[in-house]
């Protein structure tokens, strides 16, 4: 079995993000870009599900322009066994990455693709979902848990009211949200093998994908300010002040 | 006119608080409104839905393979619900983020995810970067807009309402290859972190996993949820679940109090919509201060002791 996972190359998590003043994004000038967190931890799955002995191949997939090649090798270094770049100089949407998915699906046949819950940049969370609609198979989204039994597997969803557990039949699509696991760290010696695992470039043409029905984004700004606060002496006044707010 | 169709949350006896969120963005972007209730056996729940302000019809979907609200089976059926509909709403819930990006995909559409402000019928705000920007997002008009409402941003509609109810019938056939097995809550007794009113939550400073059950103890104090931050999930003191930030939960609690937070940008993006924040950390240059609307600059290991003693 093949499985496919889904990259993205996001600003890391660790960045203080800044709109820009002209309101058309945000500041990416010089700032440290990641794999989104999220997708570190599907392609962990993926790789334990492979070295487990439940899958033959790690297949890593970014839409992006060039530079998301970096956030591929990542993928590499953490142990895929190849990476596709489809690429793109626009922003794709969640239904377009889809689309590229379904794509990619048709001439890879995974049996499983795993992708993050949400990435963290425009916190959409479609993606999985719509891709599930689209190749009409099983979506199982939040997973905190997966275990592959044979053609199918059980899979525990994070949700509101709880856990809820659900059985899939293979192919699905799995989006996984924190509690699945801890992604490994990269070895150096993994980052140099990483340089030699093939990598293959389409072109949205190559895979008849046109984008379209976009929504028009505009107007960042930044979120409304939280007011200054106060500094308490000690605990008896705190407690005082929260009673007072009638929070205690 | 916009003509919108909410799909009801609901747990097969009562409605959740979210629909009437939904309600209330409805009401924003003007037009009638009618809810979809799908389930099994769900009369109770679609009367309670049908007394919900400004509503103009409740849907009753009634069938066996409904009862759980599996995306495959409830996104179809929505689907062929759907063609009268300029709006398709669903709450920003896991039930939501589920099932209404499924719905959008058999559209043909994307989503507007997290609907924070209404700026006119094609036209929303909605937060980006965990709430570090808000952007405005406009769908095109000629398109069906498939949405979810963030539900912290609204508050519930009333309900002096009394609309009818029309049952249908169910007219897709379950799909086999998707089964539910079954939910279970966690957390035994203590408040679920992402819907708790008060929030205790501890740092790196609390050094030990053994030290990491004082904040257990003042959080079932005061009926509270237990949070970290990601340096103590790290460090080990505590499970991953209870990470709150960026990349765990974001939470918008009444009251939250942090020990031994240092306040690093990525547990400040999961805070930013609590009520009021208490920080409680031995640097007075801690970051987690410029956020805190009541700070206090002492030893966390004395604070929790005094806290629990003055609470009586």
């Amino acid at each position: 079995m093949k499985i496919l996972v889904g990259i993205k190359r996001v600003v890391d998590y660790n960045v203080r993000i800044r709109v820009l003043p002209d309101g058309s994004g945000v500041d990416t000038d010089g700032v440290k870009m990641s794999v989104n967190p999220f997708d570190e931890i599907a392609l962990e799955e993926a790789l334990r599900i492979k070295e487990a002995g439940k899958a033959d191949e790690v297949i890593v997939v970014s839409a992006g322009g060039d530079e998301c090649q970096q956030q591929l090798r990542t993928g590499l270094a953490m142990g895929a066994d190849r990476a596709i770049q489809v690429q793109t100089s626009e922003a794709l949407q969640p239904l377009s990455v889809a689309r590229v998915f379904q794509k990619v699906i048709e001439r890879e046949d995974p049996g499983l693709v795993i992708l993050g819950k949400q990435a963290i940049d425009d916190d959409n969370s479609q993606t999985a979902q719509m891709l599930a609609a689209l190749w009409d198979r099983p979506q199982a989204t939040f997973a905190s848990s997966m275990e592959i039994n044979g053609e199918s597997a059980t899979i525990i969803r994070e949700v509101d009211a709880g856990l809820e557990t659900i059985e899939i039949d293979l192919p699905a699509v799995v989006s996984v949200d924190l509690r699945m696991n801890e992604p490994r760290f990269v070895k150096l010696p993994d980052i140099m093998k990483a340089k030699r695992k093939p990598l293959e470039v389409l072109s949205l043409e190559d895979l008849g994908v046109a984008v379209t029905d976009q929504i028009a984004v505009s107007h960042f700004t930044p979120p409304p300010q939280r007011e200054k606060g106060i500094i308490v002496e000690d605990t008896a006044q705190l407690v005082q002040e929260l009673k007072n707010r009638g929070l205690l | 006119m916009s003509k919108i169709l909410i799909i009801a949350e609901h747990d097969g006896t009562s409605l959740n608080i979210s629909t009437a969120k939904c309600v209330s963005c409805a009401q924003a972007i003007g037009g009638e409104i009618d809810i979809a209730v799908l389930g099994n056996g769900v009369d109770a729940v679609a009367a309670e839905t049908a007394a919900l302000d400004s509503v103009n019809k409740v849907i009753a979907v009634n069938a066996e393979h409904l009862a759980a609200p599996l995306a495959v089976n409830w996104a179809s059926e929505v689907l062929a619900l759907s063609a009268d509909y300029s709006h398709l709403l669903g709450p920003s819930t896991t039930f939501g983020r589920d099932l209404m990006p499924r719905i959008a995909a058999l559209c043909g559409v994307n989503q507007v995810s997290d609907i924070m402000e209404v700026d006119g019928a094609y036209a929303f705000k909605r937060p980006v970067y965990a709430g570090n920007a808000i952007v405005r997002v406009e769908p095109a008009s000629d398109s069906k807009v498939v949405a979810t409402v963030r539900t912290a941003s609204w508050k519930a509609a009333g309900s002096g309402g009394n609309a009818s109810v029309d049952p249908v019938n169910a007219s897709r056939s379950p799909a086999a290859h998707t089964r539910y097995v079954g939910l279970s809550s966690e957390g035994g007794e203590r408040p679920d972190l992402q819907s708790a009113v008060k929030v205790v939550s501890g740092g790196r400073a609390l050094a030990s996993e053994e030290n990491f059950e004082l904040i257990y103890q003042l959080a079932d104090k005061i009926g509270a949820g237990v949070g970290a931050s990601r340096a103590a999930v790290d460090a080990g003191y505590c499970p991953n679940d209870m990470q709150v930030g960026q990349t765990g939960k974001i939470i918008s609690p009444d009251l939250y109090m942090a020990f031994g937070i240092s306040g690093a940008i990525q547990h400040v993006t999961g805070i930013k919509d609590a009520g009021t924040i208490v920080a409680v950390n031995k640097d007075s240059e801690a970051p987690i201060f410029e956020v805190a609307d009541i700070g206090l600059v002492a030893d966390l290991f004395n604070v929790i002791p005094e806290l629990e003693g003055l609470l009586g």
